[in-house]
């Protein structure tokens, strides 16, 4: 017998996008794309490249440059059985579809008993690290997983992107997902025939390790894979948990890392105080005290507003960074300790 | 005014809105109206008599509710007496297939649609977050968040688009939410797509204690011919003028003229709530030329010119208002709060581990206390 295994093939993540939404347009035909400048232009990171000449204009929507009217003609679609697509341009754009997000696509469903379902993706580009001016670069994730009513989700290489866009598209729940633009470049491989591709609400161990669990989303997964590479070199062995699910977090396998290393860090871009991470350590600290070694570390960006391009760097978790928050939680000498204090 | 011909230009159709459309005058004289006698001459005499009693239920229904506000079984009620006939008359001028999108004052425009009296209720006492399954009556559950349905009116008109049928969404909103984004934003999408959508206002004057001059520097209805929708503006007391416009703005979007903005003018002649105090921002002498156009009275009036008004009808009517009281009543009183864990239910549609968490261990926390009682 002869089986034609399928072939991976190499794509960008943002061209992994591309596909991933091609074939849920192809495949249903309640499924809208919103957005500005996602039509002929292709996205302004061509996410959407070459969607409105395969599909055409009902499909693939240019809109009036107006979030919250992105947002609210997206939810009478979905009143109608639509399945809208919506595309936010910048992270930083959001705001003005905070209120039909938050108060109405997050709450519809439960407002009229499960009379009403709101299957709508919204997509965000988001995060730092591309040099750009105020209002590109932010990462708003943890507004939408304080609220209730939404599923957020972050992608952080090729293939995720390609099957977490279409598990999105497919819930019925409303999804915030939140694409690493700074990774829209990076390679991988892509199955596009995978049969079972991990669920949306899945955290994925992307590098086993025993001494430091380190959990991140999104642009920093890859710097916490150079990171675990480079602590190797060291001696440290780190296990690198991907969220992917940002809400609802997948505490079970965040736990049963937790419980083999004993010590955690947690990095994201987004800045510190009530973030994702103030999430995981205090649920990881009520969970499975007893197993904890050391205090959890945060590794993340500063509560300030995202600076000016040239002072990035040192707003961002990179990899040394990182390496000093695994030092904090192996008890070794660390930034907070003075570089030359004893060990 | 609007030409009544759906498949007139649309740039011809705007035109400067300071006249109000009349068809009935306050003293229930019928005034002749070459553009708009024709889009009500198949009303009849029977159809008149059965938007009487609409617009007599519905007040019956604010004045049992408010009633059963003040002997604390509802939390709060808003009223919406004095716009019977804009919203009775906007109402029963849709299709069973069209979609409305309300605000929280539309209850006459809900009984309109089939709501029941206890899903008209659940709300304001406070056992649900909506009364009823919008798909069971075309009507969506009213949004709190001032004009954000505009903006799901318009998507669901988009919708009716793209799936080729001549159903309409129609958005009720008030003067007040004129001033929001949403508003502009929606009338920006249904111009850009030529969206079958109706923008119904009810510029009943006051948004809680601002009177309309705080929103608009001119009249409402002059708003939407900038955004490229042509708009009309109806005496919002009188019933047969606002089918009217009504039917003009439905048949304009069903043949693909894409929307129309009604501003009908009326007067909020209570409380925005019943937690509310007019006396404090509000002129009596206002109320009192107001109630001197209501209507209600109006309509009874020119049902008595036409001799409609028979002894025989008015007791029938009499009997179904008292009916719709006794029914409203014991519907709230049968309105009892959900058990404590459906406070979990909804929030999405499949299973969700940090809720199903959260949802044990209050299960574990209430059956503690049963335990202890047993």
């Amino acid at each position: 017998m002869t089986t034609t295994a399928a072939t991976p093939t190499e794509l960008t993540l943002g061209k992994a996008l591309n596909a991933g939404l091609r074939r849920a347009v192809a495949e249903d035909d309640r499924v809208v794309l919103l957005g500005e400048d996602i039509g002929k232009l292709g996205g302004v990171f061509r996410v959407t490249d070459g969607l409105l000449d395969d599909f055409g204009p009902r499909r693939i929507v240019d809109t009036p440059l107006a979030e919250s009217g992105i947002i609210g003609t997206a939810i009478g679609l979905a009143f109608r059985g639509f399945r809208p697509v919506c595309e936010i341009q910048f992270d930083g754009f959001i705001y003005p579809g905070f209120d039909q997000i938050v108060a109405q696509v997050a709450k519809l469903h439960y407002r009229t008993g499960g009379a009403v379902t709101m299957p709508i993706t919204i997509r965000v580009p988001f995060g730092g690290g591309i040099g750009a001016v105020e209002h590109h670069s932010e990462s708003p994730e943890a507004y939408f997983a304080h609220t209730a009513g939404l599923r957020v989700v972050s992608c952080s290489n090729p293939q995720d992107a390609y099957d977490l866009i279409r598990l999105a598209i497919a819930s019925d729940d409303p999804v915030l997902f939140f694409e690493p633009k700074r990774r829209y470049w990076a390679k991988g491989p892509v199955d596009q025939a995978l049969a079972n591709p991990l669920p949306l609400e899945s955290a994925r161990v992307v590098r086993e390790g025993t001494d430091v669990t380190l959990v991140t989303y999104g642009p920093l997964v890859m710097t916490a894979l150079d990171a675990a590479i480079a602590a190797s070199d060291d001696g440290v062995s780190i296990e690198v948990i991907d969220l992917r699910s940002l809400s609802p977090i997948d505490h079970a396998t965040i736990e049963e890392s937790v419980r083999k290393t004993g010590r955690l860090v947690v990095t994201h871009e987004a800045a510190q105080s009530g973030g994702l991470g103030a999430e995981i350590t205090a649920s990881v600290t009520e969970r499975c005290f007893d197993f904890l070694e050391a205090a959890p570390a945060r590794v993340t960006g500063f509560d300030v507003p995202y600076p000016a391009a040239s002072l990035e760097d040192h707003f961002l978790p990179d990899l040394d960074r990182i390496l000093d928050a695994v030092d904090r939680v192996l008890g070794r000498r660390n930034s907070l300790t003075g570089w030359s204090a004893a060990k | 005014m609007l030409r009544p011909s759906a498949s007139s230009d649309i740039r011809n159709d705007i035109r400067s809105t300071e006249l109000l459309v009349q068809l009935l005058n306050p003293d229930g004289d019928r005034v002749p109206d070459p553009e708009f006698d024709h889009w009500v001459a198949d009303v009849t005499g029977e159809q008149l008599r059965s938007l009487y009693e609409d617009m007599l239920v519905v007040r019956r229904i604010d004045t049992e509710a408010t009633a059963l506000q003040r002997q604390g079984e509802l939390g709060l009620w808003p009223p919406l007496l004095g716009q019977e006939a804009a919203q009775i008359g906007s109402a029963r001028a849709l299709r069973a297939d069209d979609f409305v999108f309300s605000s929280y004052r539309e209850n006459a425009v809900a009984y309109c649609r089939g709501v029941q009296m206890g899903q008209l209720l659940a709300v304001w006492r406070g056992t649900a977050l909506s009364g009823w399954n919008p798909f069971d009556v075309g009507m969506a559950t009213p949004a709190v968040i001032i004009g954000a349905q505009t903006l799901h009116a318009t998507g669901y008109a988009l919708g009716c688009l793209q799936d080729g049928v001549d159903s309409v969404a129609v958005a009720y909103f008030g003067d007040g939410a004129t001033s929001e984004g949403d508003v502009s934003e929606a009338m920006v999408f249904a111009a850009s797509f030529q969206a079958p959508v109706v923008f119904f206002c009810q510029n009943n004057q006051w948004a809680i204690s601002e009177p309309v001059a705080l929103q608009a520097h001119r009249s409402i209805a002059d708003r939407a011919p900038g955004f490229g929708i042509p708009s009309l503006r109806v005496d919002g007391n009188d019933v047969l003028a606002v089918m009217a416009a009504t039917r003009i703005a439905l048949d304009r979007a069903r043949s693909g003229g894409g929307p129309t903005f009604i501003e009908a003018v009326t007067y909020r002649m209570g409380p925005h709530t019943t937690s509310d105090d007019p006396t404090r921002y509000r002129d009596p002498a206002e109320l009192e030329r107001w109630a001197a156009k209501d209507p209600i009275s109006r309509l009874r009036a020119y049902l008595e010119h036409e001799g409609l008004l028979t002894e025989e009808f008015e007791a029938s009517v009499k009997a179904k208002t008292d009916d719709v009281a006794r029914e409203l009543r014991a519907a709230c009183l049968a309105l009892d709060p959900p058990h404590a864990l459906s406070v979990f239910d909804n929030v999405y549609t499949s299973a969700h581990s940090v809720l199903e968490r959260q949802k044990s261990q209050y299960a574990a926390y209430l059956a503690m206390f049963e335990e202890v009682a047993e």
